[in-house]
């Protein structure tokens, strides 16, 4: 463009630059750019290879665990013995454990992250929002192991004496205590789903008469359903993952049982117990674990892929 | 309207106000659930722990004598492997952000690298610890180290990072990237002189959450089978001849803070519950401080900037 533009009367600048200097200069630019483009799409596409790398782990040390215990017996067998002579390997036994500690959790997170995320978002003051919302996220960042020790120090003994056969370590108190951990995960999800809801339609309600509450019930949260299933999916997959809590306050003792008073190992807390223990890379024991870890992966896989789907599904577009 | 209706009405709203406000009156017991709980578990360390907290238990390496054990090796690794976890996970997310919003084109491999994200953000942290069980320590090699263990909870923050990044990039406006591109400026140059520095203020809440998250985190590290005790500082960072750096405490064996208060809570003495406690205060004290330095930093930033 430049080299057709009439000759200037006075130069700008004492040596101007031939034109393929200038075409130089661009062309290196261009190299920069891509290099750079380049290197930060390999910084973006790490979260892939870690997927890639987690599926591979898992499906390669479990599959090496089934040459020796067969598909059938992992997932009917009733006893979960695999560090014993008489080798049990029924996953079971654990997954009673995860379902067990996580319906309690649920019991306890459900409604009340609920119950806070309609308040805050339909009855709460300005100034109320302001300081329950940070002091939630507090609560969702404490350490899991500060919360598992008081769960055994403080939330079992307090259950204790009131029912004084709880054992000393139970699913029980582990679940309250998770519970209350997933509250905030819930509750700000939930809140921000149904702040999204437009004022029109909370309008519409009122002017027919109605109060708040019938107006949160029955027009804000029906409108706000994908948001407050994927929050209740995000807290189940906690519920499920959940370790330290449970590894200190429920016991690690393999126990068959969906009674939320006896002590059990959930799937995080035995792979915990075995990491503690000194097992040689390669035994049985050790490919045990990453089996544990795959069926905990499916499960939550499963349930990020139902949300996504209740996402999709339900999404209300204003 | 007869008056029969009128008084039939007028019960019909009473029960519904007297509903609302009962409702109003559940809220606030359901936030107190939470809030006495936070109190509570403050407290209960606080007080468990206070006799405890002194100088020489920050000096000292962990013992039999519960009296005299402390957590100088605790908080040296803790220390230690966030080094690592910051100078992994905030180049690295900082990086992967700036792509998402700034470079990547609407295909099927940004589609990939969203959903993987997204993906990776719910899965559970002791998958992390099998992750890097298998590849970190026996496929590279690292072996149960402060290396091994910082990247762990390096690519366990990545999400949190590269989320938060996106989204203080997200909050600037247009105007700004059209008025550098008039310029004559490339995307790198828009990138690095115009859209990083006015997100930076994001990105650090981000970062401080991740690792005010990665901190607290015990069972990841626990898998990758670090010891619960030990006597040792690793190597120190530094040495008397050139070229005075060394990098050798990366490979030293390592306990960390939660590590340490899980096996403490796990004995059956009550004098080391006492220490549990202590350990415990101190943990949630930085956390707390951490996430509450993200949360004061957010409020300054939603007030002060008005694009």
């Amino acid at each position: 463009m430049s080299a057709n533009a009439p000759p200037m009367s006075a130069p700008l600048s004492s040596a101007p630059d031939t034109v393929s200097d200038r075409l130089r200069k661009r062309a290196s630019r261009h190299v920069k750019e891509r290099v750079i483009e380049f290197i930060l799409f390999s910084a973006a596409s790490i979260s892939v290879l870690t997927t890639a790398a987690i599926v591979y782990i898992l499906v390669s040390e479990s599959l090496t665990l089934f040459e020796h215990v067969s598909l059938w017996d992992f997932l009917t067998d009733t006893q979960w013995t695999p560090l014993f002579d008489d080798a049990h390997y029924g996953i079971m036994v654990l997954l009673s454990g995860t379902l067990t500690s996580s319906f309690v959790a649920l019991a306890v997170a459900l409604p009340l992250g609920t119950i806070i995320a309609i308040w805050l978002s339909e009855f709460a003051s300005f100034k109320t929002r302001e300081f329950a919302k940070p002091v939630l996220e507090l609560l969702g960042g404490v350490p899991t192991i500060i919360y598992g020790y008081f769960a055994l120090m403080v939330v079992t003994p307090a259950l204790q004496s009131i029912w004084p056969d709880l054992p000393g370590f139970s699913l029980l108190s582990a679940g309250l205590v998770m519970g209350v951990m997933i509250i905030p995960y819930v509750s700000s999800l939930s809140e921000d789903a149904m702040r999204a809801v437009p004022m029109s339609l909370r309008e519409g309600s009122y002017a027919m008469g109605a109060t708040r509450l019938q107006t949160a019930l029955r027009t804000v949260v029906p409108a706000a359903t994908s948001g407050i299933a994927s929050a209740y999916i995000l807290g189940i997959s906690r519920a499920v993952g959940e370790t330290m809590i449970l590894a200190v306050a429920a016991g690690m003792q393999p126990n068959l049982t969906f009674n939320p008073a006896e002590p059990g190992a959930t799937i995080t807390s035995y792979i915990v117990q075995v990491a503690l223990g000194d097992l040689p890379h390669g035994s049985v024991g050790y490919q045990t674990i990453f089996a544990a870890g795959l069926t905990l992966m499916l499960m939550t896989l499963c349930f990020n892929l139902l949300g996504y789907y209740l996402r999709k599904r339900f999404r209300e577009v204003y | 309207m007869n008056q029969q209706d009128l008084q039939a009405i007028r019960a019909i709203i009473t029960r519904h106000k007297r509903w609302d406000m009962l409702f109003g009156l559940l809220g606030l017991l359901a936030l107190m659930v939470g809030v006495l709980t936070l109190t509570v578990l403050f407290a209960d360390m606080a007080i468990k722990g206070a006799s405890r907290i002194d100088y020489d238990f920050l000096t000292n390496f962990p013992s039999r004598r519960a009296g005299s054990a402390g957590i100088l090796s605790a908080w040296v690794g803790t220390i230690l492997v966030m080094l690592v976890t910051a100078f992994s996970a905030v180049p690295l997310g900082v990086a992967a952000g700036v792509y998402l919003e700034e470079y990547a084109p609407k295909n099927w491999m940004t589609d990939i690298i969203e959903i993987n994200v997204t993906n990776l953000a719910g899965v559970p942290s002791i998958v992390y610890g099998l992750l890097a069980l298998g590849l970190f320590v026996y496929k590279f090699g690292f072996g149960q180290s402060i290396l091994s263990a910082g990247l762990t909870l390096g690519l366990l923050i990545l999400p949190v990072v590269i989320v938060a990044t996106r989204e203080s990039i997200r909050a600037i406006p247009q105007m700004v990237r059209e008025g550098a591109y008039a310029c004559g400026a490339t995307t790198w140059q828009t990138v690095r002189d115009h859209i990083v520095p006015y997100s930076s203020a994001g990105i650090l809440t981000g970062v401080i959450i991740g690792m005010a998250r990665a901190i607290g985190e015990t069972a990841p590290i626990i898998t990758i089978g670090a010891l619960t005790f030990i006597a040792f500082l690793p190597p120190a960072p530094y040495t008397e001849v050139f070229p005075f750096i060394s990098f050798d405490w990366l490979t030293a064996p390592f306990t960390v803070m939660p590590i340490q208060m899980f096996n403490w809570t796990s004995r059956p003495e009550a004098a080391f519950q006492v220490n549990a406690a202590a350990a415990g205060f101190l943990l949630v004290l930085m956390t707390l401080c951490m996430n509450g330095a993200a949360i004061w930093l957010r409020y300054r930033l939603r007030r002060n900037i008005k694009w």
